[in-house]
């Protein structure tokens, strides 16, 4: 099929397309729009909490309505958005960054996303059924198994679903970014948002089972009656805490090591200068995702693990902050001298240096086991946890949303209203949560709905509630700016930062076999090899042959449907056993469909060299 | 590589599995899920090994295991593994009558453990009354056990699956690669059963 043919499709085929596509670029902007949205919910659950705690003693919502808003926000942030944008960076940009044509799994490619989808809705639809998940997003038990109602049910069956669709997204860039490199793409000349990315999901691969398991065991608490959290029963609620915080920890750097990469990519592409201490970078990238698995119990100091553990864990945790360091200062050393210019990604970029800085330095505090029983549970942990995911993750995400947008889309967004939004997001973060430390040291606890009069807890909590409409002003203003750039923006040339990747040696959107030739890779920044030396495009490997592409399918919707499905069983058979009935139904669904895909041959299809020909002369 | 050639290769290479880029990346990517896999049970032995004295003054394992049964199990699931590397190395040679046979026997071998693996469940719940509800020691041991057994029901679902759908057709680059990771994932079954005998059964009862 040509790609003539296909931009002449009504509405109703291209909801089609998307919902059967297996192109990651598609992929990656599905990935997009989903995250984007669960950003928005978790953002308007941000605001109500703030409102709620603009005075001491307000009402704005009922205690009950207040834990399901801390709850639902923690865990939208984390797994319906922040993961999921991630993932369409990885998406549309690591497969062009290798120089490959697709990735090394498409239809799991698209089974991941529609897990994570339908178990993000599933945890939504709590909010439907008199209550969402009300005992934070850490869920600690017995609070979590004791909690009434189906809220924690659809807590666990949703981080479930999605759960297995991430593990599988991770499986699929392991192995892409191991098979699937253009010749010359070393491992040693990966861009750092790949490297960061093969990392990442290395992390995915060794961290998600831990969750997948306590998330069982939750499930069997809550509705099968085991007694694995339930002392009556001889169990040990503790046992939830180290599975989740194995995968827990893991899973900050899982977020953040990619925004790093995403800063990499945008402090040299601007400064006009190779990445500062490249071997480095990827050393430290490394070393911080092997620590991550080392330091879980950080966060379980006040358990009472004894005073061996936490020495041992506080020591590994501030050893983190050793490879960390060496990322600043390389991030530093890339724009000292260099050629700097200062647009919105840029900008982000230099925001991030300072903030992310801070958050580190809170989290040497933190990590000194004998001070953090004074932080514990305070909004000093809240203004830490903060710093780093909001001041490293999601400025690195509205950072990458700006440098990549012309990639995916195949236009820039607006410069000026890019910086509103950076002015305004900044200002709003700083006053949001720099404060907080201080109500914490001062002894605000984190997630009470109220708080006392005359407690010195009143002007702070008033300037953080303004500083978070500034960054909901801010978040209206790259919707705006979206939507403007989309209607009025101009087309772009596939290089309109003059950048040094594979990814702008090609058109911006990209067709959807990426590159006509394979690119010859000849050192790192391969694309800037080849300007300074005069060539205007990357040298292809291979003369134009016929290209192999995957089939689109249906079936990885239909999997994740059934999986959806069961849900509701596996939830509601606790009150009435008929509903093993939608269980059976639900996993005959899904298992059907995993069957039909083993048996029936999809063997791909080819685009043909003479098509290909045509294209050109056609342009 | 056309998609002539690869349902009907005109020579089988020595390693089917891993001629095509398909295949590469299956065989790297399923390593790597058994990678997961590992944390996943490794959790679930964690558990167990938390939980495994927390009877609730119901049956221990003491009380309960015998190493008869499990030694013959052991063996079922071990000979099972020795008979798909056979089955595998007939797929090397290109004779896919012998692979089927092999595999067919590797399935007979899963079977009977699954047959021992149920009649031993039962006979702890009705000689017993060791449930999955009755102590925690109980949710765990029967969560670790019955997390293996799934996987092999689901090695045996695959196996019968990859064998009737291919038993017209033979052996081609398409399909090698199934067969092949389906035998890795099989192994891996029978080196988590190694670790169970051990830390659940061995330790139960010395």
């Amino acid at each position: 099929m040509s790609t003539m043919v296909a931009n002449q499709k009504g509405f109703g085929a291209k909801i089609w397309d998307y919902l059967t596509t297996v192109d990651h670029k598609k992929i990656a902007i599905l990935y997009l729009v989903a995250g984007g949205f669960f950003f928005l919910i978790g953002g308007l659950e941000a605001l109500a909490i703030r409102w709620q705690l603009v005075e001491p003693m307000n009402d704005f919502v009922s205690s009950g309505f207040y834990n399901e808003l801390i709850t639902m926000h923690g865990t939208t942030m984390i797994f319906l958005a922040a993961m999921p944008l991630i993932f369409a960076f990885m998406n549309a940009v690591v497969p062009l960054q290798i120089g490959a044509r697709d990735v090394a799994f498409p239809f799991l490619n698209s089974l991941g996303f529609w897990l994570f989808l339908f178990g993000g809705i599933m945890l939504n639809v709590g909010w439907f059924t008199g209550g969402a998940a009300d005992a934070g997003w850490t869920a600690y038990a017995p609070l979590s198994t004791t909690s009434p109602g189906e809220g924690v049910d659809y807590y666990v069956l949703g981080l479930q679903i999605s759960g297995a669709g991430t593990l599988i997204g991770g499986i699929n860039f392991l192995v892409t970014i191991v098979n699937m490199r253009a010749p010359g793409m070393t491992y040693m000349r990966m861009p750092l948002f790949t490297w960061t990315a093969f990392v990442a999901s290395a992390l995915i691969l060794f961290a998600f089972p831990a969750l997948t398991v306590g998330l069982f065991l939750m499930m069997f608490d809550r509705l099968f009656d085991s007694g694995f959290f339930d002392p009556s029963m001889g169990g040990n609620s503790v046992i939830w805490q180290h599975l989740f915080w194995i995968f827990g920890h893991p899973e900050v750097y899982i977020l953040v090591l990619p925004a790093f990469g995403i800063f990499s990519e945008i402090f040299s592409t601007f400064s006009k200068k190779r990445l500062f201490g490249y071997t480095a970078m990827v050393f430290a990238t490394v070393l911080i995702a092997f620590f991550g698995f080392m330091v879980w119990a950080h966060h379980m100091f006040t358990v009472g693990l004894g005073p061996a553990a936490n020495s041992i864990f506080a020591v590994a945790t501030m050893a983190i902050a050793v490879p960390t360091g060496i990322k600043i200062f390389n991030w530093l050393f890339t724009l000292w001298g260099g050629s700097i210019t200062i647009n919105t990604p840029m900008l982000w970029g230099l925001g991030f240096i300072p903030t992310f800085t801070v958050g580190g330095f809170t989290g040497v505090m933190l990590a000194a086991a004998a001070a953090d029983f004074q932080y514990h549970d305070t909004y000093f942990v809240v203004a830490h946890f903060h710093y780093v995911i909001v001041g490293g993750v999601v400025f690195g995400l509205i950072a990458g949303t700006h440098y990549w947008w012309p990639k995916m889309f195949g236009k820039v967004l607006n410069d000026k209203l890019g910086k509103v939004t950076f002015w305004l997001f900044f200002t709003g973060f700083h006053l949001t949560f720099f404060i907080q430390h201080f109500l914490g040291l001062m002894g605000m606890p984190r997630r009470y709905w109220v708080y006392l009069e005359d407690q010195g807890l009143n002007l702070g909590n008033m300037i953080s509630t303004i500083g978070a409409l500034l960054m909901g002003v801010g978040t209206i203003v790259l919707l705006y700016n979206i939507v403007v750039t989309s209607i009025k923006g101009e087309k772009v040339s596939g290089d309109p930062w003059d950048g040094r990747t594979l990814e702008w040696a090609i058109p911006s959107p990209p067709p959807h076999y990426n590159f006509k030739q394979t690119p010859l890779v000849r050192g790192l920044d391969p694309l800037w090899v080849e300007k300074s030396e005069g060539r205007k495009g990357i040298t292809p490997a291979e003369p134009l042959d016929d290209i192999h592409m995957p089939n689109g399918s249906i079936l990885p919707f239909i999997m994740s449907l059934g999986l959806f499905i069961a849900g509701f069983g596996f939830i509601y058979q606790k009150y009435d056993l008929s509903w093993l009935i939608v269980l059976f139904i639900g996993m005959g669904i899904t298992l059907g469909a995993m069957l039909t895909r083993s048996l029936k041959d999809d063997l791909g299809h080819h685009i043909h060299k003479e098509d290909l020909e045509k294209e050109e002369a056609g342009e | 590589m056309s998609d002539h050639d690869i349902l009907n290769p005109k020579e089988m290479p020595h390693d089917p599995e891993k001629a095509t880029l398909e295949g590469k990346n299956k065989f790297i990517g399923f390593w790597f899920f058994l990678g997961g896999e590992t944390v996943l049970f490794a959790s679930l032995f964690g558990t167990y090994l938390a939980l495994r004295n927390s009877t609730n003054n119901g049956p221990s394992s003491e009380d309960l295991f015998g190493l008869g049964l499990v030694f013959i199990m052991t063996m079922l699931l071990l000979t099972s593994s020795l008979t798909s590397v056979y089955a595998m190395y007939h797929m090397k040679n290109n004779d896919f009558k012998k692979m089927q046979v092999w595999l067919g026997i590797t399935v007979a071998l899963g079977l009977a453990f699954l047959g021992c693996e149920i009649y031993e469940f039962y006979h702890y719940i009705h000689g017993y009354e060791f449930t999955f509800r009755s102590s925690a020691f109980g949710s765990a041991f029967y969560t670790l056990v019955g997390f293996h057994g799934g996987h092999v029901v689901f090695g045996l679902l695959w196996f019968i699956a990859l064998m009737i759908r291919n038993a017209k057709r033979g052996l081609n680059l398409y399909n090698a690669p199934k067969y092949y990771i389906a035998s890795l994932y099989w192994h891996f079954i029978d080196v988590v059963w190694v670790f169970i005998f051990t830390v659940v059964y061995l330790m139960g009862v010395l």
